[in-house]
């Protein structure tokens, strides 16, 4: 039984069909990179696997003891957080709160486990610093850590490396990857990034009117690979 | 001296203390829900549910509702906070358009009704002390002061318990909503408490000045400090120094509370300012 399933799948807005026919599944310790084009339906599709968005038609399923809550999510930065005068321990404990259900404060285990995050990120002595005066890379790894506190199995990550500098893209993919394969942490991501995807990932979901979906090697094989790669020489 | 001594044997009486206990309850509120306001891009919020408040206030006149017309302010108030604050994703007109249409559209059919129907002979008096609050606080009814304290303590409670409700979802809607929290409810006792809070320091600053309250605390904590439980606390301290400097002034020169208020919290924001870049200056 797959964690996540999703079959015959079609997202958009209510009256705006962005991408249909999207079968694919993520088993337990994949790595899954989500490529397309601009406009294609990436961020549409992690919306709606996210609960934000209701599938127009379709269906998502999860299994192996993962529910819709315990998704771990790394977003796109928005406008209000760059003046938000939060500390890199608020933000991160902020990541418990589906676990509070209605009670109003956190526990000792919670605490413990925002604490336990940050060391994992290596952000101890970030801490009590202000979260918009770190850097981009350094914000990131706050936003994993509190991404972390809301789940033990998936991260689903809305292009992790954008804005950072290709030392600290490196660090990030392999924070990431280290996450994946150390923690056992099944990875859904975003990305713009052909080459780095073709890396790390296990398996690839291109989004597009023929979506395809299989492992990396298949997705090399195909010609979805060279149709990409020549577009984008044909854009530089 | 001798002048100044004799104003203050003011406080002798009871219902100084009154205005004082209420003046000081308001700010307090306002302060706490304003760092949540400002954060959200919400400044104006204040001034269009004023607005709304001051047009149900010119109903709640012409049908003389015998008791206290918070009775009709409230609910009016409260229901356009939902309205503007959950349609906010979905409307068709967005976010600041739609403040600013209802609050000119509430402030002049509040205004046209008070002088189809004016409440009393003086209209000017009454249309000013509704848009500028009360000359003297110290004219509030027992009424009135007692379901400011309940209103106000309600409040507090309300933040307290969902402080760290409140930081997910101003911090971050999308991720709170996709790790399961409930944010619409949360946006709910958000938008509620704003209202309430309007609807209460409409008597001690009038319905032009509230987002002065609401604003200025927070816009002055952030100056200096750099997390939000210290923004909070700083805020909150500032709005109730403030406010209690400015009901002290106004007794002493004889000014309108609400303007002399804000008129400290300007001077407030200004030296915080201040500080703030010598702070950042230094380090």
């Amino acid at each position: 039984m797959p964690q996540l399933q999703c079959t015959n799948l079609t997202i958009g807005y209510e009256n705006l069909i962005v991408t249909k026919n999207l079968n694919f599944e993520v088993n337990k310790g994949d790595y899954l990179c989500i490529l397309g084009h601009n406009g294609s339906g990436k961020s549409t599709l992690m919306k709606t696997l996210l609960g934000l968005l209701k599938p127009l038609s379709g269906s998502i399923s999860t299994g192996e003891g993962l529910s819709f809550n315990e998704i771990g999510y790394l977003p796109q930065q928005t406008v209000v957080q760059k003046d938000f005068p939060a500390s890199v321990w608020e933000v991160v404990l902020s990541g418990c709160q589906a676990q509070c259900g209605f009670r109003p404060f956190y526990n000792a285990k919670e605490k413990q486990l925002a604490q336990s995050n940050i060391e994992k990120m290596q952000l101890t002595e970030l801490k009590n610093r202000c979260f918009r005066e770190l850097s981009g890379g350094q914000q990131q790894r706050v936003l994993l850590a509190r991404a972390l506190c809301a789940t033990k199995q998936m991260l689903l990550l809305d292009e992790p490396v954008s804005g950072l500098d290709p030392k600290v893209t490196r660090e990030m993919y392999e924070t990431i990857r280290r996450l994946n394969k150390k923690e056992g942490i099944t990875i859904i991501m975003i990305s713009h990034d052909i080459s780095s995807a073709l890396t790390y990932a296990s398996h690839i979901l291109y989004v597009d009117d023929e979506p395809f979906f299989g492992k990396r090697e298949d997705f090399e094989k195909s010609d979805y690979l060279k149709a990409l790669t020549s577009a984008k020489e044909e854009n530089a | 001296m001798n002048e100044f001594l004799d104003k203050l044997s003011i406080f002798q009486y009871d219902f100084v203390w009154y205005a004082v206990i209420v003046g000081v309850l308001i700010a307090l509120c306002s302060a706490l829900i304003g760092v949540t306001i400002v954060l959200k891009r919400l400044s104006f919020i204040g001034d269009g549910l004023s607005r709304v408040a001051f047009c149900a206030s010119s109903v709640a006149a012409i049908v003389n509702v015998i008791t206290n017309d918070i009775v009709i302010t409230l609910p009016a108030t409260i229901l356009c906070a939902v309205l503007l604050l959950n349609a906010g994703e979905k409307a068709k007109i967005k976010g600041d358009a739609s403040v600013a249409m209802i609050s000119v559209g509430a402030l002049a059919i509040g205004y046209l009704l008070m002088n189809l129907f004016p409440p009393s002979n003086n209209l000017a008096a009454d249309v000013c002390t509704t848009l500028f609050g009360s000359t003297q606080i110290l004219m509030l009814t027992q009424s009135q002061v007692i379901w400011c304290a309940v209103l106000s303590v309600i409040v507090i409670a309300l933040f307290v318990i969902f402080y760290n409700k409140i930081f997910a979802v101003t911090f971050d809607e999308n991720f709170s909503r996709a790790t399961g929290t409930r944010t619409s409810l949360y946006n709910l006792i958000i938008a509620v408490i704003i209202a309430v809070i309007i609807v209460v320091a409409m008597n001690l600053v009038g319905s032009l000045l509230i987002s002065a309250l609401l604003i200025f605390p927070a816009l002055s904590a952030m100056r200096i400090f750099k997390n939000f439980k210290s923004v909070t606390v700083c805020a909150a301290a500032f709005g109730v120094v403030c406010a209690l400097i400015g009901l002290l002034a106004s007794i002493l020169f004889d000014t309108p509370v609400g303007s002399t208020i804000v008129v400290v919290d300007i001077i407030g924001f200004i030296l915080f300012s201040i500080l703030g870049r010598l702070v950042c200056a230094r380090r």
